[in-house]
């Protein structure tokens, strides 16, 4: 099982290669990835230094490019594509089938695998991506349970599965969420951030510290409340009268727990959320997860998320808190 | 100009629904969409009663086309796919990348929804490889991006080989999850939600803590708290958009379909409270922009 860890800068990569990861991921410093944020990612010396790096200590370098080509600008993304191949990354992660077309018939030995921004949650999508583009791996939506991951695995035997591990959680199936555009002009989709900073407003007032996207309340806070990130759908909304968290509480997904039935279910690799975290968030959660596929794969049977590790990862969660998240079906 | 109705979002009572589309089969509707998009735990109508009404409205004259499913993610979601795929009437609109994969292995032509994520001109192409005849926009784009796409369709020559439909008004099905919202806010676990969605023909909404109304829960979708509405930008659609749609609300919405039939040649602007149209004006969805 391969541990893939996220990197949105160079102190990023190094963190994760010095603390075990098999694996990374990055996207270049513009639209066409799904973490497009200002001070993050990849261009020029940054990125040959990082390729210089993985190339060294013989890790696997995988390249984001999932976000949708916009019409008349086709050539911005398939030039990241020819760039992936030009710089020797090991894969490109695409959700576009327009990118899908371009990588196959320009590069028919690169290794594709299908983003999660693809929303490819059945057997018989899978076939799609399968058939047509020749998708090594596909990396799943967190909308399935365990039990559902499981039977993919059996229904899709020629397929890696990949699934995300631990990091933040999106409560909507990946690629299919325009609550973004809907209250800023901009997703995910189209310019490669969801609730982008330059919409976000915190505010004191006598009701409590607000946050505002777009000038829409997404959450109000009390004194001894933690204030987060006003990520759309992780505010306190009115329904009929209740208040409450109606789509989404701040937490982190967390499967420690799950490594066993992962390994059952033969994913061939977990993957972090955070390529917009601290290289010190990168580091230590690499290293839980290191030791705990170490400790997994020398003894089986004696598995289990230690405490010690439950604590260090609820430290780097959203609100502190980590869930099982669509895994667990209580969940849902 | 021709226009559509869409597939009912939320869940209906039969007896709703067999009045709604008695409505229908005597309104100007050109097509009508009929099926379940949203979750498959509504089983008051199965796959052969929506094909059964299918008929009654073809033999009244309208085009009918079988929606299928935006999220699948079991075996019997598929299996059912595959029941609609082989009605042997009606062409499908497929949601999601299976239904195109199940209709191309079919060889039967379909229609591309809203819910796949479709930008440019090259992903288009891929799908008419693949037997698309019609493409329904993803909702989040505007008439510019439009405009740019069918700019590029015509350069490539793909432009006269399928329609473009819009959807035009209607809350906006914006996302989908492995929650249901709706069983959530009545403190039920999906898996015993006892579909209480049915309890809400129109979706719970959601309001920010200051009454401003900002999405609609309806099960594992989550709607625009805002109605969609596109009736005076019409003029705008013209050599561009070749049908309108109407998401059902309601009987009403019968008559949305003929109002804006009514005024799609005309520049008067028609009232439009509480509605909002920033999507096809290329800034945020929930803004109106006159």
């Amino acid at each position: 099982m391969e541990l893939l860890c996220p990197a949105g800068s160079l102190p990023a990569v190094k963190a994760a290669v010095d603390h075990g990861a098999d694996a990374i991921y990055i996207g270049f410093k513009d639209a066409t990835n799904a973490r497009h944020f200002a001070g993050l990612n990849f261009d020029g010396k940054k990125l040959d230094k990082a390729v210089d790096y993985l190339k060294k200590h013989q890790r696997q370098l995988h390249i984001a490019i999932n976000t949708f080509a916009h019409p008349d600008q086709h050539q911005l993304w398939y030039s990241a594509i020819d760039r992936a191949v030009a710089i020797g990354a090991d894969v490109v992660i695409l959700a576009d089938i327009a990118l899908l077309e371009y990588a196959k018939n320009t590069y028919p030995d690169l290794t594709v695998h299908l983003s999660v921004q693809a929303s490819a949650t059945n057997a018989s999508a899978i076939a799609f991506y399968q058939r047509n583009f020749n998708v090594k791996r596909v990396v799943l939506p967190r909308v399935l349970s365990i039990h559902q991951v499981k039977q993919l695995s059996r229904a899709c035997p020629d397929m890696e599965l990949e699934v995300f591990a631990f990091g933040s959680l999106c409560v909507m199936a990946e690629g299919r969420c325009y609550l973004s555009s809907y209250l800023t002009g901009e997703s995910p989709n189209t310019v490669g951030a969801c609730s982008p900073a330059s919409f976000v407003r915190w505010q004191e007032t006598e009701q409590g510290l607000e946050s505002r996207l777009n000038d829409i309340l997404i959450d109000r806070y009390g004194p001894s409340e933690t204030a987060g990130y006003p990520t759309l759908c992780k505010g306190r909304f009115d329904v009929d009268g209740q208040r409450y968290h109606a789509l989404e509480e701040p937490t982190s997904l967390n499967t420690l727990e799950l490594l066993p039935e992962l390994f059952a279910a033969n994913i061939s690799a977990v993957k972090i959320e955070g390529r917009q975290r601290s290289p010190a968030y990168v580091a230590q959660v690499t290293q839980v997860w290191r030791e705990a596929i170490d400790s997994y794969q020398a003894q089986p049977e004696q598995y289990t998320a230690k405490q010690q590790w439950m604590g260090q990862l609820a430290k780097l969660s959203e609100g502190s808190q980590t869930t099982l998240g669509a895994y667990h079906k209580a969940w849902q | 100009m021709k226009y559509s109705l869409g597939p009912i979002l939320y869940y209906w009572p039969n007896q709703q629904i067999e009045e709604f589309y008695h409505l229908a089969k005597a309104s100007s509707a050109d097509i009508v969409y009929l099926g379940e998009t949203v979750c498959s735990k509504r089983r008051n109508m199965k796959a052969q009663d929506w094909i059964d009404l299918g008929q009654q409205l073809s033999q009244a004259g309208k085009q009918v086309v079988i929606s299928t499913m935006a999220l699948l993610e079991a075996p019997s979601e598929i299996r059912n796919l595959k029941k609609l795929i082989d009605n042997g009437d009606f062409t499908i609109e497929a949601n999601d990348f299976s239904a195109v994969e199940e209709a191309h292995k079919a060889k039967l032509p379909f229609v591309c929804g809203p819910a796949i994520n479709i930008y440019n001109a090259y992903a288009l192409k891929v799908l008419l490889d693949q037997g698309m005849q019609r493409w329904v926009m993803p909702v989040e784009l505007s008439r510019d991006w439009l405009q740019k796409l069918s700019n590029e369709c015509l350069e490539m020559g793909i432009r006269e080989r399928f329609e473009i439909e819009v959807f035009a008004y209607g809350h906006l099905p914006l996302a989908y999850s492995a929650r249901c919202f709706t069983a959530q806010s009545e403190g039920k676990s999906k898996d015993n939600c006892e579909t209480c969605c049915i309890n809400y023909p129109t979706g719970r909404v959601v309001n920010s803590q200051e009454g401003q109304p900002l999405f609609v829960l309806n099960g594992i979708q989550t709607l625009s708290g805002e109605c969609y509405n596109l009736i005076n930008d019409q003029q705008s659609m013209k050599g561009l958009v070749d049908i309108v749609r109407i998401s059902p609300l309601g009987e009403e919405s019968i008559e949305h379909l003929e109002a804006f039939r009514l005024r799609s040649n005309t520049n008067e602007h028609f009232p439009t409270p509480d509605s909002v149209n920033g999507y096809w004006h290329q800034i945020a969805g929930i803004r109106q922009q006159d």
